[in-house]
């Protein structure tokens, strides 16, 4: 990372614009997007589109080179000082999330381009990649600011535009299912900002620094209290947490594949950060987090949910679907490690974005691909899978041993760090905990398996792969769960910074 | 059937001008008084908007075609967006309007100015895209 911002460094004009990355970060994609209503014809939005999420992933991985290099990185918008004007923070724990959005929404572009061309009508295409791309605007934004308000702002773009992401899959049933998140998402939202006003209230400020020295100040008063729990349970509903995630399933089993593959890789991530940096900096210095028992109730509802979303996956018929419920799951890992609140279980929290990003974006691409070329996602079409698309199938293999947590592969290390937190505390039976539901994810799992492998497919069916843009980067991501699942030290490494930057600055932090 | 509400067409014929002119006020005086993009934007629109419920959606996409409802939308974007990008080419922060002009004041004013058209367009344009999408209930297109 480091070498590849010295790289950055030596290119010309560098100098010039490497003060300005945060912002570009941002404003790039953002003014860019517009461009493809301009643009209107699907194969040159594409090629747009896919020039500039690749300079967004060029721009993130400098940005965490240099954030590594140099530590916190600040930039005031419109050069208005911190608590009166915007500003952009980027430490370890930002950055991390900047690269694993960009990096899925570079790697699903190509593989967008023939899966769209299939499931959108062609007058609609260049609307994909404009929605595409706001909302990656949005997930970088949430992630780049350090304004709980602007937060707000980026929340509602990048949720606005998956709503429309969501609702043009073919299937009809992708308008109820993009209304019912609407429905959801608007409500996490409005809980968000009311917090956020009840914050505004108390201290007169937005901005996140800011805030993390004025709370404590009031913090015994009831309406912090309420912010807190309006913002927790506002976020809460955006990430999926346990009993908040109904609108998740439908959302992405409905998506058009493309669409599946970046929200669930991306924006559930996106929005555990966000209420990372809500309770550990903004709040941080606030005893909230332990007074109101939150912790528990956070490891508690992560447990819940690993074992609900498990269990409800093994039921499903269709695998879209049960990817879906897997990712409730999944979630419910990462809020455990939150509920932790341990540098250790952060770590774990924040490793696992990533590596399930990675793991969930190839299980996504390969249901996608095996959609494109058969016409269907339900189990019973899928038999004999494995000998029609061996590369596809393979490559959903991996990444359901990957969701188990077998050894060498990634779903192994974020899972044995969070093991290794529990420990810390003596939580014996948290442990406990997810080596069980890690048996639930077994079955479902082993469903697709047998069906795939051991079933004879159909009369007259023929082998007939995807086509190579989606082979390649379905590939690729399925070759990323096996290499950093066997060497997870650069990820810990970093993730261990990303929770040290989080949580280095509680008082009553346990390190 | 419109057109035999005489009054009606012949009120909203006097009004709709200084409706616009209004909306233009709003927007350019919204710096010293109340007002600014958002409201001129609103303002505009329902303009266009009341001449589309009296004298039909047609004759109002006579006047306003989509494809140049959807270019303001556009425009109205990158107006706002890239007065911050001269910020930073001119060698500020983004959104640094001091670097605008030879000095701060007219930098702030001039930036003000032209990122509040931005916001005027963008709304105006988008409350005619939604009223005719649901009017004509044909995409907007």
């Amino acid at each position: 990372m480091t070498a590849f911002y010295a790289f950055f460094l030596s290119l010309p004009y560098a100098a010039a614009i490497e003060p300005h990355l945060p912002v570009l970060q941002i404003v790039i994609p953002l003014l860019c997007a517009p461009i493809c209503v301009l643009l209107r014809h699907p194969r040159l939005s594409w090629m747009w589109a896919t020039a500039i999420i690749w300079i967004a992933f060029f721009i993130a991985l400098v940005l965490l080179g240099k954030v590594l290099a140099s530590g916190l990185i600040i930039y005031e918008i419109g050069n208005w000082p911190a608590p009166w004007g915007i500003e952009y923070r980027i430490d370890a724990a930002n950055a991390v999330v900047l690269v694993i959005v960009t990096a899925i929404g570079a790697i699903t572009l190509p593989y967008a381009k023939t899966s769209v061309e299939k499931e959108i009508p062609e007058p609609r295409i260049y609307l994909f990649y404009l929605m595409y791309m706001l909302c990656l605007t949005g997930l970088l934004g949430i992630t780049t600011t350090a304004d709980a308000f602007n937060l707000f702002v980026f929340l509602e773009i990048s949720s606005l535009s998956s709503y429309v992401l969501i609702s043009l899959g073919g299937n009809r049933r992708a308008l109820t299912a993009s209304y019912r998140y609407l429905i959801m998402g608007t409500l996490g939202a409005t809980f968000y900002i009311i917090g956020v006003g009840m914050m505004y209230m108390m201290t007169g400020s937005l901005n996140m620094a800011d805030l993390q020295t004025l709370l404590p100040a009031v913090d015994h008063t009831r309406t912090v209290l309420a912010a807190f729990a309006f913002v927790v349970v506002g976020l809460g509903l955006k990430l999926a947490m346990f009993p908040l995630h109904t609108w998740l399933p439908n959302a992405y089993a409905f998506a058009p594949s493309a669409v599946s593959v970046f929200i669930a890789s991306t924006a559930t991530k996106v929005a555990v950060y966000a209420l990372l940096r809500v309770v550990f900096t903004v709040f941080g210095h606030t005893g909230l987090f332990e007074t109101t028992g939150i912790d528990l109730i956070l490891i508690i509802l992560g447990i819940v949910g690993m074992f609900a979303g498990a269990f409800v996956a093994i039921f499903q018929t269709d695998v879209k679907r049960m990817l879906a419920y897997s990712s409730v799951s999944q979630v419910g890992y990462m809020v455990l490690g939150m509920g932790l609140a341990t540098a250790a279980g952060l770590t774990g929290t924040i490793v696992h974005l990533f590596n399930h990003a990675v793991m969930k974006g190839a299980a996504f691409m390969a249901i996608g691909a095996v959609f494109y070329v058969i016409g269907s996602v339900k189990l019973q079409d899928l038999a004999g899978i494995g000998k029609r698309m061996p590369v596809t199938t393979a490559v959903f293999l991996v990444a359901g041993l990957s969701l188990i947590g077998t050894p060498l592969t990634v779903g192994f290390i974020s899972k044995w760090q969070l093991v290794q937190a529990a420990l810390d505390h003596g939580f014996w039976w948290i442990a406990a905990a997810i080596l069980f539901s890690s048996l639930l994810a077994i079955v479902y799992v082993w469903r697709v398996v047998e069906v795939a492998y051991l079933k004879a497919p159909p009369e007259g069916a023929v082998r007939r792969e995807a086509p190579m843009f989606m082979l390649v980067p379905m590939v690729i991501l399925a070759g990323a769960t096996v290499w950093f699942g066997i060497d997870g030290d650069t990820t810990l490494r970093i993730a261990g910074e990303a929770a040290n930057a989080l949580i280095g600055s509680v008082p009553g932090g346990k390190p | 059937m419109m057109h035999r509400k005489v009054v009606l067409r012949v009120v909203s014929k006097f009004l709709i001008p200084p409706i616009l002119l209004f909306a233009l006020y709003v927007q350019f005086h919204g710096d010293f008084g109340p007002g600014g993009g958002f409201q001129a934007g609103v303002i505009f629109g329902s303009g266009f908007i009341l001449y589309a419920i009296l004298f039909g959606v047609d004759m109002a996409k006579r006047v306003l075609p989509p494809w140049s409802t959807r270019l303001l939308l556009v425009v109205g974007v990158l107006t706002y967006g890239l007065t911050g990008v001269a910020g930073l080419l001119l060698g500020g922060n983004y959104l640094d309007y001091n670097v605008l002009a030879h000095d701060p004041l007219h930098g702030q004013h001039y930036g003000i100015l032209i990122v509040e058209l931005g916001v005027g367009i963008t709304v105006a344009a988008a409350m005619i895209t939604i009223f005719n999408v649901f009017a004509g209930q044909t995409g907007g297109d």
